[in-house]
């Protein structure tokens, strides 16, 4: 089974170390996977600022390069998201492409439900023990199906206790593009979303998109929150240092 | 109605720190979301019934000009009388020349949005003759100098109770009440003499049946039921786009409206009229027109945002969006606030009136998956995004900001270089937290969090070296 890894730009550039965690989940439990050198961005930072030209030239470029992998896996459900449910319209006047988008969407898949529907993991090195509460990104849940998922998959772990937050379904602000032009409001979501985190008495608050998880720790911190943990699931479920 | 939409950010940021507001807002989730979502299990098939809705709506708005003239056809042979506004302006001219001829002093009127994009109680007013909102929250804006709406359901629900009870001891000048029924009563006594003496009644029309020529309104206070019956004359008045075919299609509509807006299974009333009173009846307008306008639709109509006008109007959008929740409908500048006004308000006023309205989302889509009739409201605002993006309305920083970013990204030679800089330059201007406190260029971020700074390597390095020492 060949598996490409796309590690989207923030993993690549912000905690890589994520990037690996969700390598080895993957290595580990048999897929052959294959990490295209070459790769960058899904393109979502134009398709959301309206630079239609941009994002159609840089879903070509992925669609090329994942194109004879048997699935397409991210840590993210925001850019697998953006694979999947938004390609194919990018292309509504190009049946060649469109055909090889369609094909591309039915392989792709976010990490968690790749993980508990496709390669079925039921056990895991991760060695975190505590209280934890799970944070459900828009595109994850709304574009990806993503909600049972990575709650099934932490609770095979034993050391790990869920404790739902109000809210869980919320948007933290975050939104791109957004988190900058209107940081204001944005951060206001964001403090919800703190106090909502709070309310749950979690140790540590788990996710599976990078944009939701800086724009929480960095509001966290700024409130003066040093304790609470902001965990990527990858790394609740493979690190042994917890 | 005056457009503020190009001031967003700077109303936003005043209703961000305006304590009362933010108190009042909270009425939201239980109001609306809480409400709503009870209300739907009452449904065998929500999704099926969405589909229906979407399917009613999207038929309606494909031959549009047919069903007008269905409409107008059998309306007229009800005996009312159909007119076509292409303008704000026209629609209130209109309703003036009826008034004039029908010698109309005082003109009460029910709920309508459409009237609030013509300003037409300003109209009203400017020519000399009374009018008189019915629906509460419209009487309570009215009263307070026209103070404008800030949801399409609930007109006041910025305000408080206390608010309220403040406002109508000073304008009705009675003791100062405390209880929500004290205070409906005293609207309703303040209400009760106008429906008797005013000589037109103004509906607004959640839908216009062409197969009966009959308009639907759908309220909860009965007003309605009272302004569009006792004045001698009834105007109703609401967009092309509230077509739908038949009966049938209201029912189905029906099921899906009030749960959506309020959460009831179904309003307290819903009046269905179809022309003037006739020979022999008993209640009902001497004589009956409608005002069907146009204010831009036929615009969208033909745009690629035509989904827009599937719109039944009941607010579930916003209720349901985390940026209305916290900045209220003010805000956004216009009649239509929320996720549907980000993109009505830039098709009618103007999208160079209100640049930021089509960004002012997360993109989370909790609307869309909410919405009664299918409506991609996040699709829809990103098409918005694309035409300023072309016609380069946007600040010239961001655009070009996204455009270097992306042609960066399709030079991955250069990406990877830059990249490997740029995070080890973040990496040294973090703290021992790990955590940058001001980023330049990046203060739309640092001023209100922290930026946690990159670990200091990329992925694509890291993942070559280990590729390299496993001899791959």
């Amino acid at each position: 089974m060949r598996v490409g890894f796309f590690v989207t730009c923030l993993v690549d550039l912000m905690r890589p170390s994520i990037g690996f965690a969700a390598l080895k989940l993957l290595e580990t439990n048999g897929a052959d996977v294959f990490v295209p050198a070459a790769q960058t961005c899904c393109g979502q930072p134009a398709y959301n600022s309206g630079d239609r030209a941009d994002t159609i030239a840089l879903a070509r470029k992925v669609v090329a390069e994942f194109d004879d992998c048997d699935y397409l896996v991210a840590p993210s459900g925001s850019c697998s998201g953006m694979i999947k449910t938004h390609y194919g319209e990018l292309f509504a006047d190009d049946p060649a492409m469109r055909a090889r988008v369609s094909k591309l969407a039915a392989k792709t898949f976010e990490l968690t439900d790749f993980l508990a529907n496709v390669l079925k993991v039921d056990k895991f090195p991760g060695t975190f023990a505590g209280k934890v509460t799970y944070h459900d990104s828009c595109a994850g849940l709304r574009e990806m199906g993503v909600k049972a998922q990575p709650r099934a998959l932490l609770a095979t772990m034993p050391g790990v206790q869920l404790s739902e937050m109000p809210e869980c379904e919320t948007c933290c602000g975050f939104g791109g593009t957004f988190s900058i032009k209107f940081g204001e409001i944005s951060a206001r979501l964001a403090d919800n979303k703190c106090q909502n985190i709070a309310d749950s008495g979690a140790d540590a608050v788990v996710l599976g998109d990078l944009g939701c998880m800086l724009n929480i720790e960095g509001r966290l911190r700024r409130r003066g929150d040093t304790t609470t943990k902001v965990l990527h699931i990858a790394e609740v479920l493979a690190s042994e240092a917890g | 109605m005056q457009v503020a939409s190009m001031h967003f950010k700077e109303n936003a940021h005043v209703k961000l720190n305006d304590a009362g507001l933010q108190r009042n807002l909270k009425k939201i989730k239980t109001k609306f979301v809480q409400k709503r979502k009870a209300s739907m299990v009452e449904l065998d098939d929500f999704e099926g019934t969405r589909d229906a809705a979407r399917a009613i709506r999207q038929r309606a708005l494909d031959n549009l000009d047919t069903w007008l003239e269905i409409f107008e056809r059998n309306a007229t042979a009800r005996g009312a009388t159909v007119l076509f506004a292409e303008t704000p302006a026209d629609a209130n001219a209109l309703i003036l020349e009826i008034a004039a001829r029908h010698a109309v002093k005082k003109i009460i009127k029910s709920k309508s949005m459409v009237s609030e994009e013509s300003a037409l109680d300003h109209a009203i007013e400017a020519a000399g003759l009374t009018v008189v909102e019915t629906d509460l929250g419209e009487y309570i804006l009215q009263i307070n100098d026209y103070e404008p709406p800030s949801h399409l359901i609930g007109p006041a629900l910025h305000k408080s109770k206390e608010e309220v009870a403040q406002l109508f001891h000073q304008k009705h000048g009675t003791p100062m009440k405390s209880g929500i029924d004290e205070l409906c009563l005293e609207a309703r006594g303040e209400l009760r003499g106008h429906y008797l003496t005013a000589d037109m009644g103004i509906s607004g029309g959640n839908f216009f049946v062409a197969e009966t020529g009959s308009v639907v309104v759908v309220t909860n206070e009965g007003n309605a039921t009272l302004t569009t019956t006792l004045p001698k004359v009834h105007v109703a008045i609401s967009g092309i786009e509230k077509i739908v075919p038949t009966l049938e299609d209201v029912a189905t509509l029906m099921r899906l409206l009030p749960r959506s807006a309020t959460g009831q299974s179904i309003s307290n009333y819903v009046d269905i009229l179809t022309g003037p009173k006739g020979e022999g009846e008993f209640h009902g307008a001497e004589h009956m027109y409608f005002i069907v306008v146009d204010s831009g639709r036929t615009a969208v109509l033909g745009s690629d945002v035509r989904e827009a006008l599937r719109c039944i109007r009941c607010g579930a959008c916003m209720n349901h969006c985390p940026v209305y929740q916290n900045i209220g409908g003010h805000s956004y500048g216009w009649v239509y606030p929320g996720p549907i006004g980000s993109i009505l308000t830039p098709m009618y006023v103007g999208l160079e009136n209100a640049l930021d309205l089509p960004h002012a989302s997360t993109m989370c889509n909790q609307c869309g998956v909410v919405c009664p009739v299918k409506i991609p409201l996040p699709d829809l605002q990103r098409k918005l995004r694309e035409k300023e993006f072309e016609r380069q309305l946007r600040p010239w920083q961001e655009q070009a900001g996204i455009r270097l970013w992306s042609w960066l990204a399709l030079h991955p030679a250069l990406y990877g270089v830059l990249s490997g800089w740029g995070v080890r330059m973040l990496r040294l201007m973090a703290g021992k937290d790990g955590m940058i406190g001001k980023l330049p260029l990046g203060g739309g971020w640092t001023d209100e969090r922290d930026m946690p700074a990159p670990s200091g390597r990329t992925f694509r390095t890291l993942y070559r070296q280990r590729q390299k020492e496993a001899g791959r």
